[in-house]
């Protein structure tokens, strides 16, 4: 479609919904600019320069630098913690424990307030009691890096056990149904499923496991942390600076103001770089030593004190009339949390949105462990949901003796199956038809174990994609543009490599008119107007339609500068647009005046305008979802059970792509991220002593160059009219899917269903 | 003890368990050398000693005096990319960038061990006296710089382009 023509059929779209039409229009004579083109990412100089400074790099005079100890114990006391020798070793400044550190309040852990973002709500370095095996229970600063690694081995710690439930099997007799699932009730039931199940012509009902996960970003979690008098600032390797910033004040008792937090670069978030215990001891401890602190965990750290995806076990059942059509799909299951903490890990979403069914029954349980408390990790839920439906639809394909994607078109919905809400857009036949082209399908045999290549057993599979439209609310962007024609955009969102800043640059310049370079996107701070957590794939639709709003406010601002003296005398805001560094007027195209032009004449260098952005009222009116169909072939190794991926392609439908080079990417690395989590990725939690086993990355294996072969990603590109631009985020939809894709055609290849992951070679043996 | 760093003669005084990375990011400001591990298993601290690629958390600085060593910061001036860097910024082969500087390097002297006929594990000829960049010698030989954000094609993609011309001309047409 060309730039124009896409335009002029958003503008139409707009037009006929009730979302504002400038969400789906820019600059209009300027078409989008260079929205949608492969833009190269503007920090990368800096980045390919090594002159990007993460947060463990910033140099600031009189740093202390931290070691943290863990417990060895998952639940009980602190019976002694002897700090002498530690205390007297070289250059060791202080060491800080639950005897000496500064009183703080409970930790708001996220959900509980609009601001709240700890990932759990238990007191950090308050008393000598211990909740899982792996908790920061001292804390040593030296002069150096070595000096302080070496005294925290000098801490004689000795611990008085409690019984602890470390094992899934014993927590789930006690599994307990939780009041929601994020914002989603816990349970929908429509008719009587089971009911509907045991009456069916064809049906199956099988059980799927998956393990715990580890974010694993290459960036160690890293703070350093600075007071001056009653203000902390804190270089912060974060995904949330505004709720870290509101959260630590909270604790330390300050206003939010006081809590400067500053990430300008974050080396891999995944979900994993919100706020957890070593922040707050970073800010502790350097209060602690009137001095400034760094507090880098080591890799083993990342796994004793921050929490991955969980554990779950689920149930998909699917009964099945002869053509194909479903009676009854079920999916139910557990996964594994604490009592400190709440994230579900929602793996039944994906059965509530994807397919029509007579009857639908799904529901999900936790089960409370003593661990560290579980997070978000790119795609939670989805990613070990699809893992689950996506295999029992290829399992209950065979069954029928039906192609799995002519079983999956049988099974498209006309509106949301359990909301019943209109989709906003949904294109996911046509995305299985293309990728299915491309991906040459048709050769696959539907036969198992029937294609060969020497000792190599080759097969296909393929699973559907899904993620949520998020956009969080409140939020808030402000413009400033200089007499120089540049403008200046500023939100304190986030950047771990999605190329947020880059995308939101590219809409700015083309939303007021401007070229690229005129325009700069600023973030990851927050003295900047107020952002949104970078989570949920929603930074894109929440920082849109900030800068919608700003752009808005601004386009008043400037009109009631440029006064009765402009050829834009007496128009409103809603009777002009930006266009070529100026506006103009809508109906008489000839009347325009420079941005340049109307700051001159106010004899002014700079003019700026805020606006935070309105409710997400738009997921209130209709289900909005990203699809995507992931398509894999497999080699296996028949003598070694080994699994070489060999082609792999993601044919999505997320409305509109801004970019297309930093969205290939973002596609791609949640595919690869989907090939670990299907074939190697297992945090083992040894259920004798609740601790995790394998905490490197030696032990804990993620994808390398050796295991991704190329890998092709296309999509439908057609906007989203109920979302700003048309476009939806899309760095967790690339993750789902893929371990069913792989699952599958694992299976395709020879003939093994593998229902718990990840699979190794072993199970195939 | 002195070092010769990105062609500049230093010198530092440290406790001498210090590492050749924590030598470059804690005491002379060169944080491009990133930590991923500490422990040889992610490849984010690869510099170049002599222009053999080595990892920086293992290597102990005392060891290095008087050697030369290179580091991502060494290898262009900014605002004058090394071929290498540019064509990371074409093919996008980074996300969050903190792989970068280690996979770079890692590169740089994949390269120079391909051309002395260096094998590797999936090597089918061990006499030969170079080695072709194939697609399998690329991904087998940088297999030690992981990158989670999962920017892989585009690195395959970049170091092809730069140390393969030909291989990646044909491959476009
Ligand atoms: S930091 Fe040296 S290999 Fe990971
Ligand atoms: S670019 Fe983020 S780890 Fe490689």
């Amino acid at each position: 479609m060309s730039g124009q023509m896409e335009a002029r059929q958003s503008a139409m779209l707009a037009s006929m919904s009730d979302v504002p039409e400038r969400w789906l229009t820019t600059s209009a004579r300027d078409k989008h600019g260079t929205l949608g083109a492969p833009v190269t990412r503007m920090d990368g100089a800096l980045k390919v320069g090594g002159r990007a400074r993460f947060a463990a790099e910033v140099p600031l005079d009189g740093l202390t630098y931290a070691a943290v100890a863990f417990s060895t114990i998952a639940k009980g006391r602190i019976a002694a913690l002897d700090t002498t020798a530690a205390e007297s070793a070289p250059g060791v400044v202080l060491v800080m424990d639950y005897r000496n550190a500064p009183r703080l309040k409970l930790p708001p852990v996220m959900f509980s307030a609009p601001k709240a973002g700890a990932q759990s709500s238990l007191p950090v370095m308050q008393d000598e009691q211990i909740h899982w095996n792996g908790q920061p229970v001292a804390v040593v600063l030296a002069e150096t890096q070595e000096q302080a690694d070496h005294a925290v081995s000098l801490l004689r710690i000795s611990y008085e056990a409690a019984p602890a439930v470390i094992s899934f099997g014993a927590a789930q007799q006690n599994a307990r149904t939780p009041e929601k699932i994020l914002r989603e009730p816990t349970s929908v039931a429509i008719g009587d499923a089971e009911a509907a199940l045991a009456g069916a012509a064809f049906k199956i009902d099988l059980n799927y496991r998956t393990p715990r996960h580890n974010h694993n970003a290459i960036e160690l979690h890293a703070a350093t942390a600075v007071w001056q008098g009653d203000r902390l600032t804190l270089h912060d390797a974060s995904q949330m600076v505004n709720m870290t910033s509101w959260t630590i004040a909270e604790m330390f008792g300050l206003k939010e103001a006081q809590v400067h937090v500053h990430s300008p670069y974050v080396g891999g978030g995944f979900g994993g770089k919100c706020l957890w215990t070593h922040q707050i001891l970073t800010a502790a401890a350097a209060r602690l030593a009137g001095r400034p602190v760094r507090l880098t965990l080591s890799r083993e750290g990342v796994f004793r004190a921050v929490g991955g995806r969980t554990t779950t076990e689920q149930r998909v059942a699917l009964g099945a009339k002869a053509d194909g059509t479903l009676a009854a799909l079920i999916h139910t299951g557990v996964a594994a949390m604490t009592t400190h903490n709440n994230c579900p890990e929602q793996f039944t979403f994906p059965a509530r949105h994807l397919y029509a069914a007579d009857t639908i029954k799904v529901t999900q349980q936790v089960a409370d462990m003593n661990m560290i408390a579980n997070t978000f990790m790119r795609g939670p839920g989805e990613s070990v949901g699809t893992f689950a439906l996506e295999c029992a639809l290829d399992e209950l394909a065979e069954a029928l003796q039906l192609d799995p994607i002519e079983l999956r078109r049988r099974l498209e919905p006309e509106k949301d199956p359990t909301s019943g809400k209109a989709f906003s857009a949904r294109h996911l036949v046509e995305a299985y038809q293309r990728g299915a082209a491309r991906f040459g399908w048709e050769k696959r045999s539907a036969k198992p174990g029937a294609r060969r290549e020497g000792e190599w057993l080759l097969g296909m599979g393929v699973a559907t994609a899904t993620y949520p439209y998020y956009r969080q609310p409140g939020g808030a962007a402000r413009i400033r543009l200089t007499a120089d024609g540049r403008a200046f955009v500023q939100m304190a969102s986030h950047e771990m490599g999605m190329g947020t800043a880059t995308v939101q640059a590219q809409h700015a310049a083309a939303r007021l008119g401007l070229p690229l370079d005129h325009v700069v996107f600023e973030y990851g701070d927050t003295d900047l107007p107020p952002g949104t957590l970078a989570g949920g794939s929603s930074q894109t639709a929440s920082i849109s339609v900030a800068i919608i709003a700003a752009t808005q406010a601004l386009t008043e601002e400037l009109l009631r500068l440029a006064g009765n003296e402009s050829p834009l005398a007496g128009l409103s805001a809603d009777e002009v647009e930006t266009s070529d560094g100026g506006l103009r007027a809508i109906a008489e195209p000839d009347r325009f005046e420079s941005y340049a032009s109307i700051l001159g004449r106010a004899k002014r260098d700079d003019i700026s305008a805020m606006a935070e952005a309105p409710p997400p009222s738009e997921v209130q009116t209709y289900s909005m979802h990203s699809y995507g169909v992931q398509f894999c072939e497999v080699k296996v190794n028949e003598v070694t059970g080994e699994v070489r991926v060999s082609r792999f392609l993601g044919s999505f439908d997320c409305g509109r792509i801004l970019n297309a080079k930093t969205a290939t990417s973002q596609f791609k690395g949640g595919i690869i991220m989907g090939l670990g989590l299907a074939l190697m990725e297992d945090a083992l939690f040894d259920e004798r002593s609740g601790r995790i086993m394998n905490p490197s990355l030696a032990e804990y294996h993620v994808p390398v160059h050796m295991d991704v072969p190329e890998i092709e990603v296309m999509w439908t590109g057609i906007p989203d009219p109920k979302a700003p631009l048309g476009a939806h985020g899309i760095g967790e939809i690339g993750i789902t899917g893929v371990g069913a894709a792989v699952a599958n055609a694992v299976y395709n290849a020879t003939g093994r269903r593998i229902r718990e992951l990840p699979i190794t070679l072993d199970k195939l043996l | 003890m002195r070092f010769i760093v990105n062609g500049q003669h230093v010198e530092a005084v440290f406790d001498l368990r210090t590492s050749l990375l924590d030598l470059l990011r804690d005491h002379l400001g060169l944080s491009g050398s990133k930590k991923g591990c500490n422990q040889g298993a992610c490849g984010a601290c690869t510099v170049l000693v002599d222009g053999e690629r080595i990892n920086a958390c293992l290597a102990l600085a005392v060891q290095y005096q008087d050697r030369a060593i290179n580091t991502v910061e060494g290898l262009s001036e900014p605002g004058a990319l090394h071929p290498l860097q540019s064509a990371f910024l074409e093919h996008d082969g980074f996300q969050c960038g903190y792989c970068t500087p280690g996979q770079l390097c890692s590169a740089i002297a994949m390269a120079a061990e391909l051309s002395r006929g260096v094998p590797s594990a999936v090597t089918v000829d061990l006499a030969a006296e170079t080695i072709a960049l194939s697609h399998d010698e690329l991904r087998e030989r940088m297999s030690g710089n992981l990158c989670r954000c999962g920017a892989y094609n585009g690195i395959v993609e970049a170091i092809t382009e730069t140390f393969s011309p030909q291989k990646s001309a044909q491959e476009a047409a």
